[in-house]
This record gives structure tokens, C-alpha cells and sequence, in this order.
């Protein structure tokens, strides 16, 4: 229990997420800036810059993809995240053999949830990156500029109460 | 923990014998040896606040095989509900299975802008209306089978059997694309505040429906709409009612007519269908009619039937697996070879049990769900 809420504590950017998310919705969608939460695995990208001009993202570190499970994913959009991604270490170069493997299969399952509740797919983005770095970057900015076509969120802003 | 001062009073809970019934038919307590509602109605008596708050509060199945028992009417499932939502406002949380998946969405649900795509599963030949005197209340099916792809647990067969059911009867239910969850699962989780801003938006739009009954294959949804909405809105201008009543019915008026299935069943009476509900031999009739002297009851069936092992997404472990274990033998004893269910979630949580490694070969059995054997022998 103790863990499981502390994951919630790290993934809950405070209330300035919610509060900013809110105001996006009143501006112009030109002027619509994403709350992106990217999870990100330590061995491929880990403590990798991402540019100041993506400063609604917020990096959460994970030890593999594999530890990213439906929930968090549903999480994050509960607590008000416009995009969610997922970056994890390219096929066989998984640092705990399959955590990557069953990322991919658990993404799968967000999907199809995200899907059902009726968020568009645009919102949920997996990247498999390599070891050498750099790519997140890229992809997190790609993904920044997906999310802004798509708009905000419709889920409630104020959060959940659990 | 005004609410649970109140709930002692309310919930008899001070007319505890100390007798210690509840304890010795608890399923959680037969497993495990640290877990006893006797002493947690006597800790909540004793004005313990303290010991409301630990971990065991979450063990409980809700499943009410001890206010069956207890001589003195000890409401003990309601007071466990109050006491989870004290719980739950004091920043404490349910441990929830799967990563709180089914709660988040439950959660996310809330949201009154949402657009789902609930409703996927509609296939061409089932009849739906706009107007009816039915509404057919869905559930979570499709996120079910979203989840647990891998168990291949048949979710929204139960919705599509149900539909040709009805449409069989001659009924042509109402669904609908905006349904909210029950809201069952936040509300034994303590979430009471979520729970009724999904059953607030649920009531709005089943009242904007005009149906007069509201039909469900799931005992959680009809236990909660029947019991709990009516709390919350007073009186409710629709009847609600599980598809096995329906069911029995129209077969006792002869309307309906089943083809024989030649299979031995037994049949595992979901909590909420049970003992909350009392919906006891309405799909016993049913089986009956399905395979005749093929349907042969467990040992511990009707009010003293025993719980699948899981309730409302909290806290499955070795506690669950071990109750599931036991019970699956026990349908197998009976001599039959497929357990009939009528809670979509009975079914998860039996054949989760039946995948894990080292499960007992002797306690291996088909489950199926009600509403998809009736669909079959239409």
C-alpha cells in the first residue's frame, strides 16, 4: 500500500498541473499547451534532457517499462494529463530480459481502456529508443505536437479524489 | 468517525453475543488466521478507532455470510461499509487489485463530457430501441474484456446473450451509450463521493429513458441500483430487476422455451444475487429447465453459499486463491462438469484461479455464465 501511493504521489504534479490545465481550456487552441506525462525508462533515456519549450511535460523515471502498468496510465489521465507516453528499451535490449515485451503488451490493454472511456488514441504514445540517447527529445516533441492537434483533455480537471 | 458511531447503532452491532459465528463461517478467516469480524465489530463497539483503521478492514469479501449467521442480526457488512468510507475520508486507501485499474476508470467516469464507446460489442442481429418500457444496464463488460484479454473470460458474450435473450421474450431493451459504472466497487471502497456522482448521473439519465424496468446481468449493478440508488434519489419511477428473474418468468408463463443442454451443472450463487438480493431459486428453475436432473447444487449453496474469493477489485492475494481453490473443488465434487454463474466477475476470478501455476488438476471445471447458456439453448 505504502508503495503504491507513493508511485500516485510522484506521478501527481500538484495542483498547478490541474489548475494550468484548466486555464489552457479557457485560451485559444493555438495558444493550448499540452500536460504531457511521459514515463521513462532509466536505461534507455533516463536523465535525459527534454528542452524548455516542452515545459508542460513532466518525466517520470521508472526502472523499465515493464513497471508502467494500465493503471499509472489511467492515473495520470485521471489527475488531469492531456497525453501520456511511454519510452522503453528497443526489442531484445531490455535490461530485465521483458519488462519491454510486457510493456508492449500491457500498452495494449491502456489502448483499448483509453478507447472505451473515450479518449482518442492521439492521447497515448509508446516509443521503444536506444541505448545511445538522444531520441526522446525527438519524441517527446512530436508527441507535444500530436497532443495540441488533439486538444485538451475532457476529463474532469479538478482530479480525483482517490 | 461520527459515520461509524452512527453505523454501531444502526447496524446492531452492540448486540454482539461475542459468540464468535461470524468468525468461524468467514471464508477469509478459514484461510487466514489473522482476520476475525468478531473482533473488528468488537474493537469498533469498544470505540477502537485505531484498530477500524488496519489493513483488515480492506480483507473483508462484504460477502454477508456472517450477518446470515449472527444470532443477534448484526448488520456486520453495512457496518464495514460505513467503516471503510471513515476509512477512506481519513486518507486511508482500499488495496485495490491491478493497479487500481477498474477504480480509476470508475473515477475517470465521473466526468459528465465523456464520449465512451461502451456500446462496440452491438452486433447487427440484436434488436435495441430508443423507446422502451426495458432498459438493458450493461455494466463494465467491455472494459472486462479489455483487461483481462488474456483469461479469455467472454465479457460481452454475457451483454450479447442477454440482448438475444430479451429479444427472444419479445423485448427490445434500451441501452445506453452515456451509462455510467454502478459505481458498486467505489462505494465498498469507501469512495462514497465518487460513488454518488456516478449514481446521480446514472439516475438523471435512466429517468430521461422513461423505462420502467431496468434489466441487468450483473448482481453487483442490480444490488447497487435496487439498494443503494434508492438511498441516495428516495423513491426510483423504475423496477429493477436481475435477467435471472426475468428469465424464470417467462419460462414458468411459458413464453420462453429452452432446448436441453446435456451437461452436469452446479451453480455458484453470487453474494449480491444471494444474500443481498435473495434471488435464490429463480436461476436454480432456469438450470433446471436447462439440463433437467443434470443440475446438481454444492455442498454450501443458496444463504450458505461461500464468496468467489475477490469483491469490488480489493485485495486479491493468497487469501482469494486459496478460497477460489476450495471452491472450485467443491463444484466438482458435485460430479459436474461446468459451474454456472450469474456475476460476470464470479467467472474472472474462478478462471484467473485456474491459471496459476501448480492449480489442482481435481479442481478444474468449465464456468459459464448464465445468460450465455440460456442464449445458447434459445
Amino acid at each position: 500500500m505504502q508503495s503504491r501511493s507513493s508511485a500516485a504521489n510522484n506521478l501527481d504534479p500538484g495542483k498547478s498541473m490541474n489548475k494550468k490545465t484548466n486555464e489552457a481550456k479557457k485560451v485559444s487552441p493555438k495558444e493550448f499547451k499540452p500536460r504531457i506525462v511521459a514515463f521513462v525508462c532509466n536505461w534507455c533515456s533516463g536523465g535525459e534532457e527534454v528542452s524548455s519549450d516542452s515545459s508542460g511535460v513532466r518525466i517520470i523515471n521508472v526502472m523499465c517499462s515493464g513497471r508502467v502498468t494500465p493503471g499509472l496510465v489511467l492515473k495520470a489521465f485521471e489527475l488531469g494529463a492531456d497525453g501520456v507516453m511511454v519510452c522503453g528499451c528497443e526489442k531484445g535490449a531490455c535490461h530485465y530480459s521483458f519488462g519491454n515485451e510486457k510493456q508492449a503488451e500491457m500498452f495494449e490493454t491502456s489502448r483499448k481502456l483509453a478507447n472505451l472511456i473515450g479518449l482518442e488514441p492521439e492521447r497515448l504514445r509508446l516509443d521503444w529508443l536506444t541505448h545511445d540517447g538522444g531520441r526522446l527529445q525527438k519524441a517527446v516533441a512530436e508527441f507535444v505536437e500530436h497532443v495540441t492537434q488533439v486538444g485538451p483533455s475532457p476529463l474532469k480537471k479538478s482530479g480525483g479524489t482517490g | 468517525m461520527k459515520g461509524t458511531v452512527e453505523a454501531i447503532r444502526a447496524t446492531s452491532a452492540r448486540l454482539c453475543l461475542d459468540c464468535g459465528k461470524c468468525t468461524a463461517v468467514c471464508p477469509v478467516a478459514r484461510v487466514n488466521g489473522g482476520f476475525s469480524p468478531r473482533r473488528l465489530v468488537a474493537n469498533a463497539v469498544l470505540g477502537d478507532s485505531e484498530a477500524l483503521k488496519n489493513e483488515g478492514i480492506w480483507h473483508c469479501l462484504t460477502c454477508k455470510l456472517c450477518s446470515e449467521r449472527c444470532p443477534s442480526d448484526v448488520d456486520y457488512v453495512d457496518l464495514m461499509k460505513v467503516v471503510r468510507v471513515d476509512a477512506h475520508r481519513g486518507g486511508e486507501q482500499a488495496v485495490c487489485a491491478h493497479g487500481s485499474a477498474f477504480q480509476l476508470l470508475m473515477r475517470i467516469m465521473t466526468t459528465p463530457e465523456l464520449k465512451q464507446k461502451r456500446l462496440e460489442w452491438l452486433t447487427g442481429d440484436l434488436k435495441v430501441s430508443e423507446k422502451s418500457d426495458y432498459l438493458y444496464f450493461v455494466g463494465c463488460l467491455p472494459f472486462f474484456d479489455a483487461f483481462f484479454e488474456d483469461l479469455k473470460t467472454g465479457q460481452v458474450q454475457i451483454a450479447r446473450s442477454t440482448v438475444k435473450i430479451l429479444n427472444a421474450m419479445g423485448i427490445e431493451p434500451i441501452v445506453m451509450a452515456d451509462e455510467r459504472c454502478c459505481g458498486h466497487d467505489l462505494l465498498w471502497a469507501g469512495d462514497v463521493e465518487n460513488f454518488e456522482m456516478l449514481a446521480r448521473q446514472n439516475i438523471e439519465k435512466l429517468k430521461a429513458t422513461g423505462a420502467k424496468k431496468i434489466v441487468t446481468a450483473c448482481p453487483e449493478c442490480a444490488a447497487t441500483l435496487k439498494l443503494y440508488y434508492s438511498e441516495l434519489a428516495g423513491s426510483l419511477p423504475f423496477e429493477v430487476v436481475h435477467l435471472s428473474e426475468l428469465i424464470d418468468k417467462s419460462l414458468t408463463s411459458g413464453q420462453l422455451k429452452l432446448k436441453k443442454i446435456d451437461k452436469k451443472i452446479t451453480f455458484q450463487d453470487p453474494c449480491r444475487l444471494g444474500r443481498f438480493l435473495e434471488v435464490y431459486e429463480q436461476p436454480r428453475h432456469i438450470l433446471e429447465a436447462l439440463c433437467g436432473e443434470g443440475f446438481k447444487d454444492m455442498r454450501r449453496s443458496r444463504n450458505s453459499s461461500v464468496c468467489c474469493g475477490t469483491s469490488g477489485w480489493i485485495h486479491c492475494g493468497a487469501d482469494s486463491k486459496a478460497i477460489q481453490t476450495d471452491r472450485l473443488k467443491e463444484a466438482r465434487q458435485t460430479g459436474s462438469t461446468l459451474l454456472a454463474t450469474a456475476c460476470a466477475k464470479c467467472k474472472i476470478h474462478f478462471m484467473c484461479a485456474m491459471k496459476d501455476v501448480g492449480f489442482p488438476e481435481e479442481a478444474k471445471i468449465q464456468v459459464e455464465d448464465l445468460a450465455v447458456l440460456v442464449a445458447s439453448a434459445l
